[in-house]
């Protein structure tokens, strides 16, 4: 990215880990469908107080990372048939917490 | 001006994808989405590579937005469909570039890309071939571009806007959480902004909200008053520009313009006035 504007946009799973990052406070994880890796869908993150903080589109394995800052934090994870879950966790700086969010596959 | 004049929903992309001067233009950052799939018939424009000059920061001149549209085979009459990934953040900063430039007939589709996976639409993979055209663009429009020392004179004058998340507001993150926060820029706000996430203007789908919800939530909630000019800025300009899109396009607001150079620019400028912590 050296002398690029990088933009706000997220890639599909979210921007890769670098050597650079060691003092990032990452959480990052994977999203099921009745236990495999859901394809299509969007990862959410929300502050303390439930406000949009990043979105990113799901990898091709499901995948999802951010880059927050200590602290707690809300992944909420949209699929297609209005398939929703949630899941709480606690980031620290130079830590990644890792997670898994199953969502259920609609029926039919 | 209402909603169906700059908006159209999916169904309504879909009854008419195939029709002649109408053009769909998928907008994005992360171009691999185009790749994978896209809206029968879209063509692409890629934000960084299509938008913006290869060495200053400042977007591509006229010449350069006539021959990129030119190629793209989009005509000055086409009605021109934008939408695109990221809640349409992008679609949107293309919408207010094609306004700079003039194009008079643009429309997001609402919800954007992300609506359409979720409602599990078509997607395919291939790229439409459009015949090239003699695209004639306008000189940039500066009623809608906001400039550095136009931001620091409207400094407790005017409504500024700030659509960052509340934590980059606060000085809390540099970027979006998707993001390394490891940035140049120093962290906080411009002061007497108000923190309006763009966030709140949608849907979780991406769809913006009803315009009555819209309008409680600047004039109401957070205390804009419509009767003064406004600029909404945010990092770089896209999401701000989603907001210029609610604030102008859909309330109908007269004069709001979108400061692209934003976060990253007013964050490194020398000597100005910073504010850190929540909004008052």
């Amino acid at each position: 990215m050296s002398g690029e504007l990088q933009g706000c946009g997220a890639p599909a799973g979210g921007v890769a880990v670098t050597a650079n990052s060691s003092g990032e406070a990452i959480i990052e994880g994977t999203v099921t469908a009745d236990g495999a890796p859901a394809s299509v869908g969007y990862a959410r993150l929300l502050n303390d107080d439930g406000e949009f903080v990043a979105e990113v589109p799901l990898g091709s394995g499901g995948g999802f990372r951010f880059f927050a800052a200590p602290g707690n934090w809300t992944v909420r994870v949209l699929a297609p048939g209005g398939a929703r879950a949630e899941e709480t966790v606690t980031a620290d700086r130079g830590h990644t917490t890792t997670l898994t969010v199953s969502i259920t596959a609609p029926v039919g | 001006m209402t909603r169906s004049d700059v908006l159209v929903d999916a169904d309504w992309v879909e009854a008419h994808l195939g029709d002649p001067g109408v053009v769909l233009v998928e907008v994005d950052e992360d171009t691999s989405a185009y790749d994978k799939g896209h809206i029968a018939n879209a063509v692409r424009i890629d934000w960084r590579k299509d938008l913006q000059d290869p060495v200053r920061r400042d977007f591509v001149d006229r010449h350069g937005f006539e021959e990129l549209l030119s190629a793209r085979g989009i005509s000055n009459d086409d009605l021109v469909i934008l939408y695109g990934g990221n809640n349409n953040w992008f679609a949107a900063y293309a919408y207010w570039y094609f306004r700079l430039y003039g194009h008079a007939n643009v429309k997001l589709l609402d919800g954007g890309r992300k609506k359409w996976e979720l409602d599990s639409r078509d997607l395919v993979t291939e790229v439409p071939e459009r015949a090239k055209t003699s695209y004639k663009a306008q000189e940039q429009d500066t009623a809608l571009r906001a400039f550095r020392d136009e931001v620091v004179a409207a400094i407790g004058q005017r409504n500024l806007v700030d659509v960052r998340s509340p934590d980059e507001f606060s000085g809390k993150l540099l970027a979006p959480a998707h993001l390394p926060q490891e940035q140049a820029q120093r962290a906080g706000h411009i002061p007497t902004a108000k923190n309006v996430p763009w966030s709140k203007a949608a849907n979780d789908d991406g769809t913006f909200k009803p315009d009555d919800d819209l309008r409680k939530l600047y004039a109401d909630e957070a205390g804009l008053d419509f009767s003064k000019d406004t600029i909404a800025y945010c990092r770089i300009g896209e999401r701000s520009a989603h907001t210029w899109f609610v604030l102008h396009e859909l309330l109908g607001q007269a004069n709001v313009k979108n400061y692209d150079g934003s976060w990253t620019e007013y964050g490194s400028l020398v000597g100005v006035p910073i504010e850190l912590g929540a909004g008052r």
